[in-house]
């Protein structure tokens, strides 16, 4: 049987850390785990859903490696997956700049850019792998940024004093993609992933095996073309389906990026972990509509040379929320360089969550710097007197284009303007340290789990934990599952559970579809987004969380008596689909802010206001809230059970975070 | 300065792969200008939703202009009419007050309609499929800084490497050509020492499929990069035919 909580603990046995010194963990699980041998891979059928950098990467592997692969996306192509849109870069502990780089010392940034909440072994173990991720994407023809000697350049990114970050212009999530695509595509010509694009999951299939015990065996999935519902069997399930900050409904994430497979995921006993830790970036094009879309994020690698600011004085503020004086018209002395002030040490470049937190205080203040008081300036002028217009163009050059293009202003002559937005979820599905889930068979990778980032991810490390689990971990790790299926034969979906399954697909369908109500999915979609930002987003405290909670059950309420869904559900039907999309966000919004009432302390991305030190910073309750968060669902309505994972650290001192000396 | 505009909007509407196609005009009142092209179908899909009628299918996913998703002929140019960017970056404020905007699909053999503005392009993934890629297995390969790449060329390959498979390039072409998309790839690895070894018998596999699928032959028009969201060149073109040509001089 499986190891379960024992008395809603789960112990370091159920998550199978591996013993020994933090550093031999992963090679002493390597030197012991069971494989499967080439003729039984054969055998055995793998459902990867999500081709971002996690699944496409883990698709391709195990196809190489002589699994049979079901891959599927939402998109019309597996390129497209949202991870294609990152800017910034990719870590590595490689040490090329000789800055004093090591495993250990990525792994301590990590772990301390995630305000002490990730669990060490793993936090290691993706240290550990980072430098084979650039080798391997370099052997598959990634043209990674150089310098003028041949060999790879490297910049810095925040929460970090060395340069680790790899990056390919400010298209680096593109290219590594690309890298990964091109690896899928590869399989797929070769028969050995069977690709279905433009599907979309909407539920899993579970199995009992001969001790009565549930095993994930296959997905129900959407043919988003024709509307058909349809069934897939596996021996093992992987779900790569990235973050749900889309429960926002503003946020830098894609339009079709969602947490649904991971609410079916929950339904069926896997644990929910840590779902308030949502990352607010700092530098996202502040919001100019309510008919907005979409927030674009500006690559973080922007504060390598950008410096970030707001007036002094607050008649020079009001006059430009009046639109009456530009940035570049207030002189050197006025001008309040609030991250250089308060965080000498890391100027520009402290985390995220911090950054966030210092734009939203002078904000709050009334120091903002757009028309509606929500903006701060990023500043080039700098770097351009130091460097030059044609270096910071050559670094930069796409994503000034890309301000420009917004917002008709043109970021060389006048200072940027930005503002934090909702843009990566550090929470997401728990999984042991072989990335399974706490249902048999069911794996998790990406951003769509909980694993590595703990309450904070530092910028460049979302690339680099997709491409280890998919490249380096969940290749090795799924074989010990395996291993002892060898025997189980390829089932049929004829099978009742299958049936039943897709009957609960489409009973829940048919009901959507007859509600005919007066709302659009997005109108009811945007007052959601209004809570969360609210009351769920970069302060939150115990009031708000309440009646963000009370606040949703009535959104909830209205989704299910009043919204509308024009078409046929056996048809193309782009509102249905957000429609199934959206009953989840719900669910997650709830979630995240039940979760976010119980953690009474600080953490990370993650900021009550109760608990906060004199100078504003986050305070950690290390005797209390030392652990990860898991939520057990208990059925439709009903409160989930938590779970705590303790997180006792055995390698390495907690400290308060410090940024400033 | 951005301002409200009245637009015109003239959309072809299909409602499936086989059936007929038309088009059809609506009226939209107050457009913000600062408002993006997409938005502004948003807004009028709202409309749609709200007198109950079917909104307008149309592809996006990114709306910042990587994933290559959204497609579009804005006026009779793929993307719209501004110059390197896709359709989801085009603004409103390249309208002006009382314009009638003809919004229309991919036009070409090779991407049939999927519904009204909706194209399947699963076409280009074939071809990648054919040998888009250097042929390594995960694991086991050298150190990254092992084989010095000079900057001017990794420049190059990078790019070569900025092409989002949006099929832009095919859509404009009068020949339904896909030569700048298999170009790009083709460039990108040739260019590069991992990609070399393969590179001859890459440009046949990649063109071989091409052909194999219905797209035109390339006549050097030059309309491709012209429409091109990423500006990739032409020059990609003749690397292509030169290890093609190579290729065929092997056999
Ligand atoms: C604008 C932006 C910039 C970023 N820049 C950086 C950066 O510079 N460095 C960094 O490290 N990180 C960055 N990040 C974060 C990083 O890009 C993501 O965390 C990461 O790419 C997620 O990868 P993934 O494979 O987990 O999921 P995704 O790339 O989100 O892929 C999800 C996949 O799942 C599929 N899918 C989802 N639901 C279903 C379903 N129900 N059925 C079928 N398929 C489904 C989708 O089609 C897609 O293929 C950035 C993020 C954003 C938004
Ligand atoms: S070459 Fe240009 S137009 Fe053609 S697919 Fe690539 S980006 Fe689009
Ligand atoms: S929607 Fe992604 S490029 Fe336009």
């Amino acid at each position: 049987m499986a190891l379960q909580p024992q008395n809603g603990i789960i112990t370091p046995e159920m998550a199978k850390i591996p013993q020994g010194p933090l550093e031999k963990k992963w090679t002493n699980y390597k030197d012991h785990q069971k494989l499967v041998n080439p003729a039984n891979k054969r055998k055995l059928d793998i459902i990867v859903v999500g081709t971002g950098l996690a699944g496409a990467s883990a698709a391709a592997s195990l196809a190489e490696m002589g699994f049979n692969v079901l891959n599927f996306c939402i998109q019309d192509s597996p390129r497209r997956a949202h991870s294609i849109a990152a800017q910034g870069g990719i870590n590595a502990a490689k040490n090329y700049q000789n800055d004093g780089d090591s495993i250990y010392r990525l792994y301590y940034d990590t772990i301390k850019g995630g305000d002490y909440r990730a669990r060490e072994a793993n936090v290691y173990r993706l240290a550990e792998v980072s430098n084979s991720i650039i080798d391997q994407c370099v052997a598959q023809g990634v043209p990674f940024a150089r310098e003028y000697g041949g060999l790879l350049d490297n910049r810095s990114f925040g929460g970090a004093q060395v340069s680790r970050t790899f990056y390919a212009k400010g298209q680096t999530g593109q290219q590594l993609l690309l890298g990964a695509y091109s690896a899928l595509s590869r399989q797929i010509g070769k028969g050995k992933v069977k690709m279905y694009t433009r599907y979309e999951m909407l539920d899993l299939v579970m199995i009992k095996d001969e001790n009565g015990e549930d095993r994930a065996r296959g997905i129900i999935a959407r043919n988003l073309v024709t509307g058909r519902i349809e069934r897939f069997f596996a021996h093992a399930v992987v779900i790569g389906t990235g973050g749900y900050g889309n429960t926002f409904f503003l946020s830098t994430n894609a339009m079709a990026s969602n947490g649904s497979a991971a609410m079916q995921m929950y339904r069926h006993g896997a644990f929910f972990a840590n779902p308030c830790y949502a990352q607010i970036h700092p530098t996202c094009i502040p919001k100019h509509g309510d008919f907005q879309s979409k927030l674009t994020l500006m690559s973080e690698s922007l504060r390598n040379d950008g410096r970030i600011w707001v007036p002094k004085k607050l008649e020079d503020a009001k006059k430009l929320q009046a639109g009456t004086l530009k940035g570049r018209d207030i002189p050197e002395e006025d001008r309040d360089y609030y991250l250089e002030r308060r965080y000498p040490a890391f100027g520009n470049l402290v985390p995220r969550d911090v950054a966030s937190r210092a734009a939203k205080e002078r904000c709050d203040k009334g120091f903002g710097v757009n028309n509606t008081g929500l903006a701060v300036f990023l500043d080039f002028s700098d770097a351009i007197k130091r460097l030059g217009k044609d270096v910071v163009a050559q670094k930069y050059g796409n994503l000034f284009q890309m301000y420009e293009k917004i917002v008709d202003e043109n970021p060389y002559e006048n200072p940027m303007m930005i503002f934090p937005a909702i843009h990566y979820t550090m929470g997401g599905i728990w999984v042991d340290y072989e990335l399974q889930t706490s249902v048999k068979g069911l794996f998790c990778i990406g951003e769509a789990n909980f694993s590595d980032h703990g309450a904070n991810r530092l910028g460049a490390s979302a690339l680099m934990q997709g491409l280890a689990d998919g490249y380096f971990v969940l290749p090795y790790t799924i074989q010990n599952y395996l291993a002892d299926q060898i025997s189980v034969p390829r089932m049929s979906t004829d099978l009742p559970e299958f049936a039943a399954a897709e009957k609960a697909v489409q009973d829940k369908i048919q009901k959507l579809m007859s509600i005919q109500g007066k709302r659009s999915v997005d109108s009811i979609h945007k007052e959601l987004g209004l809570i969360m930002w609210d009351f769920v987003g970069m302060g939150r405290t115990a009031e708000g969380l309440k009646t963000a909670i009370k606040k949703i059950d009535e959104i909830k309420k209205e989704f299910w008596s009043n919204v509308f869904i024009p078409g046929k559900a056996d048809s193309l039907n782009n509102e249905l689909e957000k429609a199934l999309r959206l009953a989840d966000f719900i669910e997650i919004g709830r979630l995240m802010a039940v979760d976010a009432l119980h953690r009474e302390e600080s953490c990370g991305g993650h900021f009550r206001e109760e608990y906060q030190t004199p100078d504003g910073e986050a305070l950690r309750q290390d005797d209390k809230f030392s652990y990860v968060g898991c939520w057990k669902y208990t059925g439709e309505d009903k409160e989930p059970e938590l779970i705590k994972e303790p997180l006792d650290y055995e390698f390495t001192e907690r400290k308060t975070r410090n940024y400033k000396a | 300065m951005d301002q409200n505009i009245n637009i015109k909007v003239k959309v072809w509407r299909q409602a499936g792969p086989k059936e007929q196609g038309h088009f059809e005009t609506y009226e939209l009142q107050n457009i913000f200008q600062g408002a993006s092209f997409l938005e502004m179908i948003d807004i009028l899909n709202e409309k749609l939703i709200s007198e109950h009628k079917d909104p307008i299918a149309f592809d996006h996913d990114c709306r910042e202009g990587i994933c290559g998703m959204c497609s579009l002929y804005v006026n009779g140019h793929p993307h719209g009419p501004d110059q390197e960017i896709t359709t989801c970056q085009l603004h409103m404020r390249k309208f002006h007050d009382g314009e009638t905007i003809t919004i229309e699909p991919w036009r070409s053999r090779a991407f049939p309609v999927i519904k009204d503005l909706m194209v399947d392009r699963s076409a280009y993934d074939k071809i990648m499929q054919a040998g888009g890629f250097v042929s390594v297995n995960t694991g086991g390969v050298p150190d990254a800084n092992a084989i010095a790449i000079p900057k001017p060329v990794a420049d190059e390959a990078m790019d070569a490497a900025s092409c989002i498979g949006c099929g832009a390039c095919a859509a404009a072409c009068k020949n339904g050509s896909a030569m700048l998309f298999v170009s790009a790839k083709v460039s990108q690895l040739a260019l590069l020492p991992q990609g070399k070894i393969e590179a001859a018998r890459r440009a046949k596999a990649m063109v071989a499929k091409m052909d194999e699928l219905g797209f035109g032959n390339c006549t050097n028009t030059g309309a491709c990069a012209a429409e091109c969201p990423k500006s990739v060149s032409l020059a990609n073109i003749a690397r292509l035919n030169r290890e093609f040509i190579c290729a065929k001089f092997k056999d």
